[in-house]
This record gives C-alpha cells, sequence and structure tokens, in this order.
C-alpha cells in the first residue's frame, strides 16, 4: 500500500508539471483581459470559421480511422501474408516523421505536381489527408493488442451455437474491441485538433475557408496576440477533453454491457 | 493566474490527496524556471551569440570566418541561430542569449527596445542601423511566359499571385506596403490604393503560406503565376537552382533590414566591433555576392543591381509604427478588412 501511496505522489508531480502547469498558464493568459475578452476572440468570425471547420475534419477524419484502423488491425492480427511484419512497422511510422516534412511529402504527391495525377492541395481535401496521415496509428495500435488477446473459443463457442459470421462479430468481436477503439478515436481527434505542422503547408491557409484553428492561432502570436492565440487554444482544449471524456464514458457503459 | 493555480491545485488535492508532493513539485519548478533566468542575457567568455532571420545565414557563414581574422575579431567564437525573424525577436525578449540580432524588419527591433534590450539610440549610425537592403520583387516562371511587368499584370484575369499571409509573416508586410505604395506612386488615392490590395487578396491570392520560405517552396510546387518576393530571396533561388525568374517593378519599395548590439549583452565591445565590421566594404560585399543590395554606396556601385525609378521607403508610407497600427493590427486594421471580406462569400 506504501509503494502504491508513492507512486500516485510521483505521478501526480509529474503529471502536473508536466500537463496541468503549462495548461494552467494558457488558460490563464487566456483570460488576462477578462471573461468578455475572450468572448470576443473566440466569438471572432474567423476564429468561428477555423474552429468549425477544425472540428468537423477532425470529426470526419476519426470516423474514417476508426473503420480502417479496426480494419488494418483486424488484417495484421488475423491474417497471414508475405510482408507482413514489413507493414506492421509502416503503421508507426506518420508518428515518428516530421510533420512539417509529413506535410512537404503530401504536397509532392497531392499537389500541382502529382505524379499520380490527384492535385487537392490547398482545399479542405488536403487537410483532410494530411490529419488521416499523422492520425492513423492511433486506433490500429489501441485495437491490436485488444484482438491478440481476444480468446477466439468464444467465437469457437458462438459458430458452433449456430450464430453466423456476422452475428459473431456484431455481439462478441465488437464489444470487446470497443473500449479500445474508442480510445483510439479519441486520442486521433485530440491530436486532429491541434495538428499543425503537416496541415501549414498543404492546406493554403485562406481565412474562412481552409484556415485550421492551429494557423489561427498561429497567426494570433505572430502579430503579438498571445491573449487570442491562448483563448481559441482553450477551446480547442476543451473540445478535445470532452471527446476524451465522452469516449471515457462510452467506454465505460460498453465494459458494463460486455459483463 | 495565481487564483487559478490555487483551483486546480485544490482540484488535484481532493482528488489525488497529494497536495504536499505538488506544492513541492512546483518548488522545484519554480527554482528551476528562475535559475534559468540567471544566465540567460550572454553567453559571456569570448563568444558572441548572433541570432538572426533565415535569409542571410549563407552571408554571415562567410563574414564571420573574414571577421575572426581581422585583430578585433580574433578569438571569438560564435553562437549562431537563425529562424523566422519574429520567433528570433519573441525568443530573445523571452530570454534567448543574444549579442547581437539581425532582423528582416525594424518592428523586431522595437520590440527589444520596449523590453529594454536593445539601446532607443541604436540607429544614430550612418546608415541608420540598417545592414543590407533589398527590393519587392516579382519572381516568375522561366520565360515569364504570362509576361508580368507592372502591378497591374498582377490583377488580370486568372492570373494567382503567392505572397506569405501578413499577420504569421512580419517579412510579408514589406510585399504589402510595396503593393499599397506603387498604387500611391501611380497617383492613385489612398482609398484606390487599399481597393487594389482587396482585389488582389480576394479574386488572386489562392494560398497564403505562413512564412516567405513556404510561398517560395508552394511557388516551386507548381502553384501560383506569379510570387512576390524579396530581390535577395529571388536570388537565393536561383542560384539554388529553382526554375525562377525575375523582374523588378518601376514601383517598389526599398527593404531595409535591421542589425543591432544587445544592451543586456556581456561581450558589447567584440558585438559592437562585430557590427561595426558588418559595414566595411568585405562584409557589404559578401552580402552583395549573396543577393542583398548593399548599404554602402561605394560597394553598392560594384554590383549592378538596378534602381527602380520610382522607389520608396516605409517612412515615406509614415514609418513602421503608424503602418502597423493602421495595415496590421489584429483588432482594427485595413488588413483586418480584406481577411474578414474574405468571409463573406461563405457565411
Amino acid at each position: 500500500m506504501r509503494a502504491g501511496g508513492l507512486s500516485l505522489g510521483i505521478s501526480t508531480v509529474y503529471l502536473s508539471l508536466i500537463v496541468l502547469l503549462p495548461i494552467a498558464a494558457v488558460v490563464a493568459a487566456s483570460l488576462e483581459g477578462g471573461l468578455a475578452a475572450f468572448w470576443d476572440e473566440v466569438s471572432s468570425p474567423p476564429a468561428v470559421a477555423a474552429l468549425k471547420l477544425t472540428f468537423v475534419i477532425s470529426l470526419l477524419v476519426v470516423l474514417a480511422n476508426t473503420v480502417t484502423g479496426t480494419l488494418t488491425a483486424w488484417v495484421l492480427v488475423r491474417d497471414d501474408f508475405r510482408g507482413k511484419s514489413a507493414v506492421n512497422a509502416l503503421i508507426d511510422l506518420p508518428f515518428a516523421l516530421p510533420t512539417i516534412v509529413a506535410g512537404l511529402t503530401l504536397l509532392a504527391i497531392y499537389g500541382p505536381k502529382s505524379p499520380v495525377g490527384v492535385d487537392v492541395a490547398y482545399t479542405r481535401t488536403a487537410i483532410a489527408l494530411a490529419l488521416l496521415f499523422v492520425t492513423l496509428p492511433f486506433v490500429v495500435r489501441a485495437v491490436q493488442p485488444v484482438l491478440m488477446e481476444l480468446d477466439r473459443e468464444m467465437e469457437q463457442a458462438a459458430a458452433s451455437l449456430g450464430a453466423s459470421p456476422v452475428t459473431t462479430f456484431r455481439r462478441i468481436i465488437l464489444p470487446n474491441l470497443m473500449p479500445a477503439v474508442l480510445s483510439g478515436a479519441a486520442l486521433s481527434f485530440g491530436k486532429a485538433v491541434g495538428e499543425f505542422g503537416s496541415v501549414i503547408l498543404i492546406s493554403g491557409n485562406i481565412p474562412f475557408d481552409t484556415e485550421v484553428a492551429s494557423v489561427h492561432i498561429f497567426k494570433a502570436i505572430e502579430s503579438d496576440d498571445q491573449e487570442a492565440a491562448a483563448a481559441v487554444s482553450v477551446v480547442l482544449l476543451l473540445l478535445s477533453l470532452f471527446v476524451l471524456i465522452g469516449a471515457d464514458i462510452l467506454e465505460r457503459r460498453s465494459r458494463r454491457h460486455d459483463a | 493566474m495565481a487564483k487559478l493555480l490555487e483551483g486546480l491545485m485544490t482540484l488535484v488535492r481532493t482528488s489525488a490527496g497529494h497536495a504536499a508532493l505538488l506544492l513541492g513539485g512546483l518548488a522545484v519548478l519554480t527554482a528551476t524556471v528562475a535559475g534559468c533566468g540567471g544566465d540567460s542575457a550572454s553567453a559571456g567568455g569570448n563568444t558572441l551569440s548572433l541570432v538572426a532571420y533565415s535569409t542571410p545565414r549563407e552571408a554571415y557563414e562567410e563574414i564571420i570566418p573574414a571577421f575572426q581574422d581581422t585583430p578585433a575579431g580574433e578569438g571569438v567564437d560564435f553562437d549562431q541561430s537563425y529562424a523566422a525573424s519574429g520567433e528570433q525577436s519573441r525568443g530573445v525578449e523571452a530570454g534567448l542569449a543574444a549579442d547581437v540580432v539581425a532582423f528582416s524588419l525594424e518592428p523586431d527591433i522595437s520590440r527589444l527596445i520596449d523590453a529594454d534590450m536593445v539601446a532607443s539610440d541604436w540607429n544614430k549610425g550612418p546608415h541608420k542601423g540598417m545592414v543590407t537592403d533589398s527590393v519587392v520583387v516579382f519572381a516568375v516562371r522561366p520565360g515569364n511566359p504570362e509576361n508580368i511587368q507592372t502591378w497591374d499584370d498582377l490583377l488580370r484575369e486568372g492570373i494567382e499571385v503567392i505572397t506569405p499571409n501578413p499577420f504569421t509573416s512580419g517579412g510579408a508586410q514589406w510585399n504589402i506596403m510595396a503593393a499599397y505604395g506603387a498604387q500611391l506612386e501611380l497617383g492613385k488615392s489612398e482609398e484606390e490604393a487599399v481597393d487594389y490590395l482587396k482585389d488582389l487578396f480576394v479574386n488572386h491570392v489562392p494560398v497564403q503560406d505562413k512564412s516567405a520560405r513556404e510561398a517560395l517552396q508552394t511557388f516551386v510546387a507548381g502553384k501560383g503565376d506569379v510570387m512576390l518576393a524579396y530581390e535577395n530571396e529571388a536570388i537565393f533561388a536561383k542560384q539554388a537552382g529553382q526554375p525562377i525568374e525575375y523582374v523588378v517593378p518601376d514601383q517598389t519599395i526599398l527593404i531595409e533590414n535591421p542589425v543591432a548590439v544587445t544592451s543586456t549583452s556581456k561581450n558589447k565591445v567584440a558585438a559592437q566591433a562585430f557590427v561595426d565590421f558588418l559595414y566595411t566594404p568585405e562584409a557589404q560585399r559578401i552580402f552583395g555576392e549573396n543577393g542583398y543590395r548593399p548599404v554602402v554606396e561605394d560597394v553598392l556601385g560594384e554590383f549592378d543591381y538596378p534602381t527602380p525609378p520610382n522607389l520608396f521607403t516605409i517612412d515615406d508610407l509614415g514609418g513602421w509604427p503608424d503602418v502597423r497600427s493602421r495595415f496590421f493590427d489584429r483588432e482594427e486594421s485595413i488588413f483586418l478588412d480584406i481577411e474578414n471580406e474574405l468571409g463573406v462569400p461563405t457565411e
């Protein structure tokens, strides 16, 4: 029990220094001019447009990731094919690549000089592409270990009791995967709303059209308007917080359902 | 801030019950931060910290060894840092060690004057603190297929113009002021000049990159017909083998890049000696070879940089403080109105 107390203490201090304190500073900076000034900043038309765009695209990207990420994890765990370990290693590359390089690469492939004939640069599609790229690993890596641990006898039992593959997937596999899928999706969302490096080169940054929240924030910082930057950041933090809490609630619910 | 931290701590206290440890951690952090503050002013010893914007890097890499060959520069080591001008200025303001600062525009020096880190008489010298000049030019595709020659050409149907956003790139403010001032030179009223900017940004600028280097990236990647650029950047891109040509318009702005010794420097003698060296023919020649226009007349004469017939300066437009508040204030300004105009069709 003593060891438990100590480790709790260490993690509390650590989290406070690394996470809580910087976030508190951001919140404090956003409120320096009072609540009215905060509201003015986050309700200005360009800020609202940027936040809306960021939220909607992030949501779409997360939905896409949830399906394709689960599918990819499934293939990596359940199927056997040549080069599987290579593909498995490939999944993490978007994490390792500096995001600005990712943006540059995407621009080269899907830009005006596209070798594959696809030019979507400087559109909202390009933003979605960049976000899909940098958030790919989250769902795959969350689902994969759970799928590996999943007791296949359950599926065999279901099949022997006459359940169709679809029913087995829906009633046996999916409920077991749900918590992992949700936590992966929530992490993807958090990463997507704050993403800057990969988006900046390829989005075109036109206010009201392709300017995402992180670029809007950067603009405020470059114009020495730190309060505006902090205010919009706080909205992003709140958005992520809501999604993380929502995912957590859903996760608990699906666990309970499972039991 | 204090209240907020207190609230957060209460939250942690009740949820985890380890407030004492948290407070201890905060104390450690505070001590660490305070400790960092002590040696942040200057590198000391016989080392100079040069904090500069990105583009003159190649020039400084030649100038520094040349300085070290002089009696004043013998045995002086350099720490060099290059990044976007605004970022560097804010970095120094926040405590980044610097003995000599070189920025792309004067307001980045003004920030340090306000913070008491650069003496207010920094520009008393014969060249007013400016170490290099340049002009805003039109960078175009090889052979200039769209035959871009004048500011009016930029507004022709279907012409795409690449320029960074002036709120993210202080340097891009030169572009805007070049376009605006050119209209005045052409005999337009201030109102008409603002309309020109509006037309340009609403109908002809498809991408607003965050910095000049990224705008170049966009242009080289194939987007746009013409890019508003500094002459030195265009020359740099050409020297680097990029498929680019440039046209110097008849009406354009003289870009002036400042350099200063910080008042927080612990090595002021060497720092001043280095800044003085930057104005010697030898150093000015190196700048000239790297695409910058030397500020020293005699050296400028050695190069064949064309002089546009209607060359104007930022002071002709009211000077930076005035221009900044009229055009680039984030609360209320001409450029903010132009940006909001972009939002009209979608709302």
